[in-house]
């Protein structure tokens, strides 16, 4: 069995744990193994019908009072327990936050090494091999776990959705024994962002300036392209963020966050090694910038020397033209 | 506040990456080594605790011997004094075998803490396992990615980003932390810190001390090969009116890319 970790959000499926989910069914078919869906907490019986038709033949429901607010020791346990009775060969999770957070407490909790962050699965001779970033996608490293269950987590907007299907499975509810009453630590309160920005590593669409910016204020140029644009977000380089012109949540590159949106825009973003290591996944990179000799140029699928303040606002009316039709 | 930071030497973020010739190792000839930049937020946090609580702050590694100058920047920061966990020289990638070494060090040798200080991730390796690792081998709550943090009396509380929010999470002490950027910033060392801890010991820790046999610390991994990325072909760049750029730009993404 492949097991596929599946978070939500305001009762919907979140998009990366159905990019998790189709992978699993993909490598699922490599391997001969069934693939199954687990929710912790309250939301399974909402989201099931969704997760049969992207390709889980059961999803294991795990209702518990201690799974409500996120607490990680809490629901490792949880995981625990379910790998311990299920026996999956496999267990995967996207490498969001939660991911990230969670995979490695369990797996030290089970004494097994994790693949974080992979960015393909294949298998090779009956075996799962993975491959991951590694320098801030400098190289790429592909290697085998040796030991089971093997656990690993998947970047977020790498991994394609399957076509969901109609499909029926079943719902299999568990309850588990849990030291819910002791979580080690807990989540008392979310604080979300002004205004509900997608955050950068989230965005279909990253919308990013750097020091050609020349001030804080100029971000705003960048908020209104992005209040254009569905599903997009704005982010920065890290000398804008050092010189404190935007937060540093912003912040793509080595030391801030990897994105890999279908499309990354540059604005004023000369292209440091360690900027360009945090976006050149993305899909397609255009750039605008007044030097011909920066180096995001050999990067950009396509680009324009100039002034961004001359470009942008033609750049918002032909938007707007675009996006209307 | 007895606070212990466990820190890592990692390539700076400006390095070029090249593979060795077995297609499996990162060649380090050249490189710039540095703590990782997660990390000097979390020894300055930890300074700013033992500055507000008093204290001790003690900086941990584990590696080689050519891991000792990290170790002595940070003793050079201020903190009081470091260790080195011994262990081979260069990547195993897995952060299993390195939280096990570190469980085994406090479980064995260095207990009494009131806080686990780390970097949210290495940059080089990437794992962000570490933490999260060692909190669950020594039964410790967690939070990671945290840019702020507040510690009552034995209650602590600490913010942790995630995707366009913060999560506020309670534990307490002790625990495990990891620092993101934004949660301090980190201060330089002090000529006077340099020379002091030039003059510093060193405890070493063997896995031997560790009570560890070979095998125990066999990566959990193996790696198949090390790539590095296709070259990527430069696309057209064009150097026209203000205007015209603007809907070639858009015609690009409408037509070419297909994204608009």
């Amino acid at each position: 069995m492949i097991l596929a970790y599946i978070e939500t959000r305001e009762d919907k499926v979140k998009k990366c744990s159905l990019e998790v989910l189709s992978e699993a069914g993909r490598r699922g078919g490599d391997l001969g193994q069934d693939v199954a869906a687990v929710v912790l907490g309250p939301k399974g019986n909402a989201v099931a019908a969704e997760l049969f038709s992207y390709g889980a033949a059961k999803v294991y429901i795990v209702e518990n009072p201690g799974l409500g607010s996120y607490s990680t020791d809490v629901y490792a346990q949880a995981m625990a327990a379910l790998a311990r009775e299920l026996h999956p060969a496999v267990i995967l999770f996207s490498a969001d936050s939660l991911g990230k957070d969670l995979a490695p407490r369990l797996a030290a909790k089970l004494g097994v090494s994790l693949a974080s962050d992979c960015t393909a699965l294949a298998v090779k001779d009956g075996r799962l091999e993975f491959t991951r970033p590694i320098y801030a996608a400098k190289a790429f490293m592909t290697f085998t776990l040796k030991t089971s269950p093997q656990i690993a987590t998947l970047r977020p907007n790498i991994f394609p959705l399957t076509n969901p299907a109609a499909q029926r499975g079943e719902v299999v509810s568990k309850s588990l024994e849990l030291e819910a009453g002791q979580a080690k630590a807990r989540v008392v309160e979310v604080l979300h962002e002004q205004g509900g920005e997608i955050d950068v590593s989230e965005a279909d669409i990253v919308i990013s300036g750097g020091r050609g910016l020349k001030g804080p204020e100029n971000f705003a140029l960048l908020r209104e392209l992005s209040a254009l644009i569905p599903r997009s977000a704005v982010g920065a380089s890290r000398s804008a963020v050092d010189s404190g012109w935007i937060g540093h949540q912003h912040q793509v590159g080595q030391t801030g966050k990897t994105v890999s949106p279908s499309l990354y825009m540059a604005f004023g973003i000369s292209g440091a090694i360690q900027h360009l290591a945090g976006m050149s996944g993305s899909k397609v990179i255009v750039a605008v910038n007044k030097d011909s000799e920066a180096p995001i140029f050999k990067y950009a699928d396509f680009g324009v020397v100039g002034d961004l303040f001359q470009v942008i606002p033609f750049l918002k009316d032909e938007l707007k033209k675009a996006l209307a039709e | 506040m007895n606070v212990f930071v466990f820190v890592k030497r990692v390539p700076d973020t400006e390095s070029r990456i090249k593979i060795q010739a077995d297609g499996k190792t990162v060649a380090t000839e050249g490189l710039n080594f540095v703590p990782s930049p997660y990390d000097e937020y979390a020894v300055e946090e930890a300074l700013r605790l033992k500055a507000a609580k008093g204290g001790k702050v003690t900086v941990f590694t584990a590696g080689s011997d050519e891991s000792l100058p990290v170790l002595r920047k940070c003793l050079a920061m201020g903190a009081d004094e470091a260790v080195l966990i011994k262990d081979v020289a260069g990547e195993t990638y897995d952060g299993l075998r390195t939280a096990r070494l570190i469980a085994a060090a406090l479980h064995k040798k260095y207990s009494g803490f009131d806080l686990l200080l780390f970097g949210k991730q290495a940059v080089g390796t990437d794992n962000s396992q570490v933490p999260s690792m060692v909190a669950e081998l020594l039964g410790l709550p967690q939070a990671n990615v945290v840019v702020k943090l507040e510690i009552e009396g034995s209650a602590g509380t600490a913010y942790r980003e995630i995707e366009g929010a913060q999560e506020k999470v309670a534990f307490s002490l002790p625990a495990v932390i990891s620092a993101q950027k934004g949660l301090n910033e980190p201060r330089y060392e002090t000529l006077k810190g340099i020379m002091a801890a030039k003059k510093k010991e060193i405890p070493v820790l063997t896995p031997e001390a560790l009570e560890f046999r070979p095998e125990d610390l066999s990566p959990g991994i193996e790696i198949a090969r090390i790539d590095l990325p296709p070259v990527k072909q430069a696309g057209k760049a064009i150097a026209v009116e203000p205007q015209e750029a603007a809907r070639q730009l858009v015609d690009f993404l409408r037509r070419d890319a297909k994204v608009i």
